[in-house]
This record gives structure tokens, sequence and C-alpha cells, in this order.
């Protein structure tokens, strides 16, 4: 079986955001660049599957993507420490992610011909927040798309499937292959150990040229958001004051 | 003549408060626009009522695609019927409610409809010069992000809460689209749902969502947070670890990594306010902290804190809700 886990490069999720002096981009010095939390699940259960079944499975990780400046914005150390949870190989496609459709476009032009069986995503990337990509890689495959999958089970050739529906979960089954997005559930995070970072050192890291794809959206600026209204302190002994000014709001 | 399509979620017969929302952004898009508003039910039958709804809120046209086959939601079928429409009818502006089904569908009708795509949009796009342009939050809450696109089709997902829903009166016009998925489609089958709270407001769309931290030091605590929930009509939610001991499920664990949310009212009982967390719920509109430290981070974030106990502060607003509200009702 042959996996593809998606991975997107994002700001620590503590970092102050800052943009540029024309809010075009986000201001990328001193910031530390992590896996999108919700890809770290997704390289858990494939290192699972992995795990399981070392020689009938192989795992490839993938970022579309440039290095940036730092040595903590790096996409290519990023890729081995996806490799060092015991995947085989990384995949960098060394462009700009300029939209969604930009990113999915790649992808699927590189998986194309590639035999994958299962495609894995994050539900969203933390940075744009878009929950874009992996649908229109599944489109663009033709494949079925599992959206905000919280677990899922390989048996002979076809797949058991939960995803998070409004107020519970929706069991699905599918054949392979199959695009999935996860939502936290798929698999508890891992940390790589020294083993594996070792081995990670040597694992084959492909740096392939982009296709060229127009965007259809671009980012025009950004704003920090909205600065908070006035804080008010409630003494616990007048909380009939904050409901009557809950009320007055119309909040409740 | 073109026309402005807001896909209407429905559900047991009902139609969501996202879809409500959806189609006044869609009716007031249309009006600027000079093209009418048509809603597109995909399904395999149609509750009597729903046509009623949709009028209510301001479509003139209703479009029904039912088939046997979309008797569940299944993105790849029904977003290829979506697309079909798109096509067919020269369709350039979709709206599409940002819900669990929404968030699956648009993308892949984007693809199958050579659409661009706005995903989570907080205001109705305008056209500025040659682009339509339109904010969206972005860094899960820690900026702004004004994008904009040339490209026609274009389709819209609108944040949850972003839009106060309002009535505008049409008279409805019904029509068939004929369409069936091809069987490639429906390879993924859904094979049944376990619900987990059906009584409750879901999370997502609640207006007020009371949630509670570590600070209440066990789940046989939680009774003071129900409590409080139930007199406001509130969903209730929870912080990670929370959900990570298993004190609550899951799908109450709200932040970066868990739901985001937008409510009107978010209470925060004895949660610290770390930057994850608030990853997830900054955006609503007002915030109460309740928490026993007057340094935790949560009171930078909040509109109002109370500095105390939860377990006396929170039996107490839940009295003073009850008491208003009933010397309030008549
Ligand atoms: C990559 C990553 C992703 C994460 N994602 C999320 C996420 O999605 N959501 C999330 O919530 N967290 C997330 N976290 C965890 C987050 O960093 C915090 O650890 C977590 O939010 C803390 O939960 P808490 O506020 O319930 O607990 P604590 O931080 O322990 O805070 C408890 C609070 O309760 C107060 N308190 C104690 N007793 C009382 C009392 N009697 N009355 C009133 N107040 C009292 C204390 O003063 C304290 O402020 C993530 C962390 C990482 C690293
Ligand atoms: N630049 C990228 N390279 C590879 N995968 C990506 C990239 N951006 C997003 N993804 C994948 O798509 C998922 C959803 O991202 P998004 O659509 O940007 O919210 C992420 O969790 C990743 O799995």
């Amino acid at each position: 079986m042959k996996i593809l886990c998606c991975i997107s490069h994002v700001p620590d999720t503590t970092t102050r955001i800052q943009f540029t002096a024309d809010g075009k981009a986000l201001d990328r010095s001193g910031v530390t660049f992590i896996i999108n939390p919700y890809d770290d699940f997704v390289l858990a259960r494939a290192a699972e599957l992995k795990e399981k079944n070392p020689t009938g499975v192989h795992v490839t990780v993938l970022c579309v993507g440039k290095n940036g400046a730092s040595s903590t914005d790096s996409v290519d150390a990023n890729l081995r420490k996806a490799l060092a949870l015991g995947l085989d190989e990384a995949v960098r496609i060394d462009a700009e992610p300029l939209d969604a459709f930009f990113v999915a476009s790649q992808i699927a032009a590189y998986a194309q011909d590639k035999g994958f069986d299962l495609f894995l995503f994050g539900k969203e990337s933390i940075d744009y927040n878009g929950s874009q990509v992996p649908g229109m890689v599944a489109a663009l495959l033709g494949l079925p798309f599992i959206s905000y999958a919280t677990s899922i089970e390989i048996l002979n050739g076809s797949a058991k499937l939960t995803r998070e529906i409004t107020g519970g979960k929706e069991l699905i089954e599918s054949p392979l292959p199959l695009v999935l997005s996860a939502q936290k559930g798929l698999a508890e995070w891992r940390i790589p150990n020294v083993r594996g970072i070792m081995q990670a050192k040597s694992k084959p890291l492909h740096v392939i040229a982009p296709l060229s794809v127009s965007p259809r959206v671009q980012t025009l600026r950004h704003e920090p958001p909205p600065p908070k209204g006035t804080f008010k302190k409630i003494e616990p002994e007048r909380i009939d004051e904050l409901v009557q000014e809950l009320a007055n709001k119309g909040l409740i | 003549m073109s026309a402005v399509v807001v896909w209407a979620e429905t559900t047991e017969g009902r139609l969501k408060k996202p879809t409500l929302e959806a189609l006044t952004a869609g009716r007031k898009w249309a009006t600027t626009l000079g093209e009418p508003l048509w809603a597109v039910v995909i399904g395999d039958k149609l509750s009597e009522n729903i046509p009623d709804l949709i009028a209510e809120y301001g479509a003139e046209k209703l479009i029904r695609i039912l088939s046997p086959e979309f008797s569940t939601f299944i993105p790849n079928a029904y977003a290829r019927a979506l697309a079909a429409l798109i096509r067919e009818k020269n369709v350039s502006y979709v709206v599409i409610p940002q819900t669990y089904d929404g968030r699956a569908l648009a993308p892949l009708a984007s693809i199958w409809a050579n659409a661009a795509l706005f995903s989570g949009i907080t205001t109705i796009p305008e056209k500025q010069a040659e682009l339509w342009v339109a904010r969206r939050i972005c860094y899960s809450n820690k900026g702004l992000e004004w994008i904009g696109t040339a490209h026609l089709p274009l389709i819209i997902t609108l944040k949850a809460n972003s839009i106060i829903p309002e009535k505008s009166p049409y008279s409805l016009t019904i029509e068939d689209f004929s369409f069936r998925p091809p069987v490639e489609d429906l390879r993924a089958k859904p094979v049944g749902v376990e619900k987990v709270s059906t009584d409750k407001v879901p999370l997502t769309e609640a207006e007020i969502v009371v949630s509670a931290g570590r600070g209440l030091k066990g789940p046989e605590n939680w009774t003071i947070v129900e409590e409080l929930a139930k007199v406001l009509g509130a969903a209730t939610a929870c912080s990670k670890p929370v959900a990570d001991v298993g004190w609550r499920p899951h799908h109450e664990h709200v932040g970066q990594t868990g739901i985001q949310i937008s409510p009107n009212l978010y209470i925060a009982i004895g949660i610290s306010g770390a930057i994850q967390h608030l990853a997830g719920v900054a955006s609503s509109k007002n915030i109460l902290v309740i928490n026993s430290d007057p340094e935790a981070p949560f009171f930078k974030a909040a509109d109002y804190g109370i500095v105390g106990d939860a377990f006396e502060v929170v039996p107490r607003l839940t009295e003073a809700i009850r008491r208003y509200k009933e010397q309030h009702s008549h």
C-alpha cells in the first residue's frame, strides 16, 4: 500500500502574528515554522500503518513550499522531522504556495501516475484556515473524499472510516484509493525518537520543480484583528448588573 | 442571464441557521448585482415546509435536484450535481454555508465547475475595480485577510455567525433539475450515524457557548456548567486537556486543534486562555471569563471578567439569569 501524506509549513502555534509593512505577507523574521498540527495526526496514523506492516506499506511525505531564509523556516527540516517518525521518503515541490488551487494542482500533478492508495491531509492549515486543498486534490484526481475523518481502518483494499458531523459521527465505507482530511482523533500525536531522527538524515528528499499553474485567488492585504473593546471587571457581588448589561446588548 | 445560487442544506426537514445566513448573504449579493436569487436543494425528497422557508429568506426560485442516491450526503455526488447546475445554467456566483458538509462540498464543486473559491469569508464580496473582494479570518484569529479574484464562477463559503439572518419574502417558483450522479461518485458509502447529543444546540451554530477547563477539577463538577448552559439555551464546550483526559467528549473541544467557533457570547470558566485555546474562540463577539486567578491570560482577551471561584460564581450567575428571564417573560 502506498500512502501520500501532505503537510503544510505554518508558524508555530504560539507565534505573535505580524505582517509586512505593505500588509501583503506574513513578517517571517523570528518566526519558527512547524508542521501543521492537523498534519501531525496524519503522519502519526501513517506511521502506525507502517509499523503494522513495515514491508507492505510505503509512505511519502509531501510539501509544496520554499525554504525560508532562517533555519527555523525550513520546509526541508520539517520534512525530515516527518521522516523521523519512520516514514520512507519526502518530496518538496519547490514553489511558494500561491493559493489552494495552485497547491492542489501541484499535488495532483505529482500524484497522478504514482499509484497511491491513500491520500492523507489535515482538515485545515492553521495559517490560512482554508479547508480547501484536500477536497480540491480529490476532485482533480476523481477520488472519493472523506472530510474531518476521526478514524480509518484498512482491510482487504477497502477502508472503514468515521467522520465528524454536527452532533455526532458518521460511519463510512470506501474502496481505495481515497482522499481524507484529518480531524483530531485520527491518531495520537507522536514525537520522533533519536534513532528515527538519525535514520531520517539519510532518507531520500526529492526537490522537484513546480508546474506552471495560475492561482485563482490572490491575497490583497492583511490586517491585525480589530482591537478588543473595553474590558469590564465585574465583582461577584454585582452579577445582576452584568446580566442586565448582557440583556441590554441583546446577548441573552 | 445568470443568478446567485445558494446551496440550501436541509436537515430533517429544517433549514439550518447557516443556510438562513447564506440565503441572507445571497439575497444582498443578488440585489447589488441585479440578478435573481436561486436556492438549490439536493436530496432524495423535499419536506413540504422547505419552499416556504426558502421564499421567506429571499429566494425567487427553488431548484430541486432529487434522486434516490442523494438520501445521505456524499460529498462527491453532491458536488458533481452542484457543478453540473453551475455549468448548465451559467451560474457565476454561488454561496455555500461553511458547515461540515459545506466545507466538504465547496472545494470539490469549485474544481468541477472550474470556479474560484473564497473560503470562510465574513463579508459579502464587493466589486473593487476588476476584482471581487472579501474579508476572512486567518492565522487562527490572529489576523484578517482581504482576498480578491477576477475569476468566475466564484463560489464562497460563509463563516457561521458572520451575517444575521434577515427575512425578505419573495414569491417562489420551483424547478426540477434532473441529474443522477455517476457510480464512481458513490464509492464512499455512508453506512450509519452515531449521534452524541440530539437535544443540544450544535456547537458551531450556537449563539451562546458555555465552556469550561481544568479549573473545574473533575468531570463530576460539570453540573454547574450544564445548568448555566441550560438557562441560556447555550451549547457546551471545553478546553483540550479536559477532552484529552476524558472529562468531556472530544466533540466539545474548542481551539486550534478542536472546533473553531464564533458565537455572540462565549463564557469561559476555569480556562487559562492559552494561545491555542484562543485560536478557536477569539472571534467570538463577546467573551466573559470566570477565573480565580486575576492574572489568567484569558482576561486580556475578554470583554467581561469575574475574578472568583467558579464553584461560587457560576451558580450565582445561573440564578441571576434565571431570575432575569422570569421577570422578563410573560
Ligand atoms: C499544538 C498545540 C495545540 C493545542 N490545541 C489546543 C486547543 O485546540 N484547545 C485548547 O483548549 N488547548 C489546546 N492546547 C493546550 C493549551 O496550550 C493549554 O494547555 C490548554 O488550553 C489549557 O487548558 P485549561 O485552560 O483548561 O487548563 P489550565 O491551563 O490548567 O487552566 C486552568 C485555569 O483554571 C483556573 N482555575 C482553577 N481553579 C479555579 C476555580 N475554582 N474557579 C475558577 N477558575 C479556576 C486557573 O486559574 C487556570 O487559569 C494546545 C497545545 C498545543 C501545544
Ligand atoms: N503547501 C502545502 N503543501 C502540502 N500540503 C498542503 C499545503 N497546504 C495545505 N496542505 C494540506 O492541505 C490540508 C488543508 O490545508 P488548507 O486547505 O490550506 O486549510 C493541510 O492540512 C495539508 O495536509
